[in-house]
């Protein structure tokens, strides 16, 4: 059912991506659909963060947020270390792998030993990081998304978008059609609540064959070694609780230290992320099914995944590990409200993910090292961040970092460019030929075709060549 | 300080800055040695040739006086990036005190309840530009000064909206840039006003420039010319 490759890059950024970011960009920007889709629910989101603003206080709860969050990444290895123990505590067995690799090597090791042939998944961006489906498929078992836009894209062939309401690029007409084909019958309803009870249904079959259940994990509680699994459909609680084993992967850094703060992050999660005082579902699960307990799996695996996490502590990128993956940097976003995610060819886009990817993946990678760039430096990311990431100082921070073709080329071109303006003489100089040359390339006022560096701005746009401009 | 986009393509813009806050009977000197504050090569992930350029910004406006610009993006640059971009340097008292005592323009006209006397009639529209609103955190001084100069103000939707300028964003994702600007032109003439301003003369520049190739009759002008009529 999927389309993706083996892996072997071992990478964050998805393996079929096409072509280059700007590229990508293009054909997102041609797709009207698209972008309606986009700004209807960007706009929603938006309202009723705002509506959190001023019901719930938004604003001063961030500040606490941010506190919170900054202390849990200065104490990591021991929160980790406790989480891990508690964990163990409570009947459960606790992996640390230091890539994805690793990690799904586990995770397929455990299926096949336990004979297990269909796993069903909940939505979890860490495992869409480390390429999971890919390698369980690769191992001969079958994969069910069970979160509603996470089965439509799997139907789709396609990655998720978004980190919240991941095929928020599909409307209702193209959903149907999916279903359709999936079902194999015209006999599909396209109205909303048609499409959900057909989507229940196919879904519970499903579960009734899963043999391990696989989620991420929004936040670990290292007090209790408690997993936190925020939704609102209910399908991860049935992952957690109906196959006979429960595997829960979480990127290392999603460890609080107890309850007083779990709760104040639980809190803020939904209101920013989609702008509800409280998320449907909140499963809050410590280690497998006990003695006397009527339901829940008989066994429960964490996987702790680095993946690149660890090395960032200390470094001037320490405070993307603070995110809490709300996506409200995403929607807050000009280009990822104008292409979605997709373009992006990460599991993690949008800001955060033009930050994190490259530092997930490597300056150097071709997939990720552009994406620093695909940003106007508006700020509307920070401002946005319930945990007060100051996205735009790192975008700026990842650039200087990128490392390809292009960004030698601009290197060259700005050495040269600061020795000549780093001079009064000769800046003044260089203006009085631009000038010039603007003179003589404008005609009624206007420069439609600019050499050197201006190429770039006359492909899309013109130049005034007097000011204030002619109309 | 002047900024090198009016240096490079609307001088009218500081020249027009001076005029005012001369009106106000501030008196204005603009150093003839000054340059540009590096942003450009800051943003594009060149922090080295960043500092050697800013090094010289420093020398320039080095003094008591305060430094007013004609752009919320130039003087967010030296306020906000300043202190960091020469942290750990010999020159990071000297950044710290140059943020300090830097300043955007209608920011300085609010700051000393300055009143420039009447301005262009209008009505325009004003685009807030990102870096003033949200680096500089401040969307009520050029309202405040279109008001005072009387000039009639007919807001545009999603006026807090990026324009999709972003400096090298501009040139490196040049099809996304221009369909923001798109965005932005068409939002600014359905306000009412078939005029632009700002306190950002590169996001005028853009608006105006893609409004021009896509046929849209939208005007610009820098805030400062619009107090300056």
């Amino acid at each position: 059912m999927s389309t993706w490759r083996r892996r072997d890059t071992g990478g964050v950024a998805y393996d079929d991506v096409e072509g280059t970011l700007r590229e990508r960009t293009i054909v997102a920007l041609s797709d009207r659909t698209l972008r309606g889709n986009l700004e209807t629910a960007a706009t929603s989101w938006g309202e009723g963060r705002e509506a959190m603003r001023h019901d719930h206080g938004l604003d001063e709860m961030r500040e606490r947020a941010r506190d919170i969050r900054r202390q849990n990444i200065r104490e990591l290895p021991a929160l980790l270390s406790e989480m891990q123990a508690k964990v163990r505590e409570a009947g459960g067995t606790v992996v640390r792998a230091a890539d994805g690799a690793e990690a799904c090597r586990y995770i397929t090791g455990l299926a096949r030993a336990r004979g297990v042939r269909v796993v069903a998944k909940s939505k979890s961006m860490a495992t869409e990081e480390i390429k999971l489906n890919e390698a369980l498929e690769h191992a001969g078992i079958e994969v069910v998304e069970t979160d509603l836009g996470e089965w439509i894209l799997q139907l789709a062939g396609e990655h998720p978008s978004h980190i919240i309401a991941p095929a928020v690029h599909l409307n209702r007409a193209q959903v149907a059609q999916l279903f359709r084909e999936e079902a194999g019958t015209d006999d599909v309803p396209d109205d909303r609540e048609g499409l959900v009870a057909h989507a229940r249904v196919r879904l519970r079959e499903k579960f009734a064959q899963a043999g391990i259940g696989v989620s991420g994990v929004n936040l670990g509680v290292a007090s209790t070694g408690t997993v936190c699994i925020v939704e609102n459909e209910g399908n991860a609680r049935l992952v957690t609780s109906q196959p006979r084993i429960h595997v829960a992967v979480m990127g290392m850094e999603r460890v609080v230290a107890d309850w007083d703060q779990a709760a104040h992050i639980l809190q803020v999660l939904p209101m920013a992320a989609i702008g509800q005082d409280a998320a449907n579902y909140v499963s809050l699960i410590t280690g497998p099914r006990r003695e006397g307990e009527a339901d829940g799996p008989e066994e429960f695996h964490l996987v702790i995944v680095d993946g690149g996490r660890g090395a960032l502590r200390g470094t001037e990128f320490e405070e993307a590990l603070s995110c809490i993956r709300c996506g409200a940097c995403l929607y807050s976003c000009p280009m990822w409200k104008s292409v979605g995610g997709q373009a992006y060819g990460s599991p993690y886009s949008g800001p955060i993910g033009a930050v994190i990817t490259p530092l997930l993946e490597g300056p150097s990678s071709p997939a990720s090292r552009d994406l620093p760039f695909m940003s106007s430096l508006c700020g509307a990311c920070g401002e946005a961040c319930p945990v007060g990431i100051p996205l735009q100082d790192l975008l700026v921070k990842a650039r200087a970092r990128a490392s390809s073709p292009a960004t030698r080329k601009s290197g060259v071109a700005f050495r040269a460019w600061s020795r000549l303006w780093r001079h009064p003489a000769t800046y003044r100089a260089w203006m009085a030929g631009w000038r010039m040359m603007l003179r003589a390339r404008g005609k009624d006022g206007w420069a439609t075709h600019l050499p050197g560096p201006g190429a770039g701005w006359t492909q899309v746009r013109d130049m005034p060549s007097r000011w204030p401009p002619r109309r | 300080m002047r900024t090198c986009l009016s240096d490079a393509v609307a001088p009218s813009v500081w020249k027009s800055t001076r005029r005012v806050l001369q009106r106000c009977g501030v008196s204005v000197k603009v150093p003839r040695r000054q340059t540009c504050c590096s942003q450009p090569a800051w943003t594009a992930g060149h922090p080295d040739q960043a500092r050697a350029v800013a090094r010289h910004t420093l020398e320039v406006f080095a003094g008591p006086e305060q430094v007013v610009v004609p752009s919320g993006s130039c003087a967010g640059m030296v306020v906000h990036a300043y202190p960091e971009m020469f942290k750990g340097e010999p020159e990071e008292e000297a950044a710290i005190d140059l943020a300090r005592r830097t300043v955007e323009f209608t920011q300085f006209l609010a700051e000393h309840g300055l009143q420039p006397g009447p301005g262009a009639p209008g009505p325009v529209t004003m685009h807030d530009s990102c870096h003033m609103l949200r680096v500089l955190g401040d969307s009520t001084s050029p309202r405040e000064a279109l008001a005072e100069a009387g000039c009639a103000l007919e807001e545009m939707q999603n006026t807090d909206q990026c324009c999709g300028f972003g400096g090298v964003f501009s040139i490196t994702f040049p099809e996304l840039s221009a369909r923001l600007g798109e965005e932005k032109a068409r939002a600014a003439m359905q306000s009412g006003a078939r005029e632009v301003t700002s306190c950002d003369l590169g996001c005028l520049m853009h608006i105006v420039g893609v409004a021009h190739r896509q046929g849209i009759p939208l005007r610009a002008r820098h805030i400062a010319e619009v107090l300056d009529q």
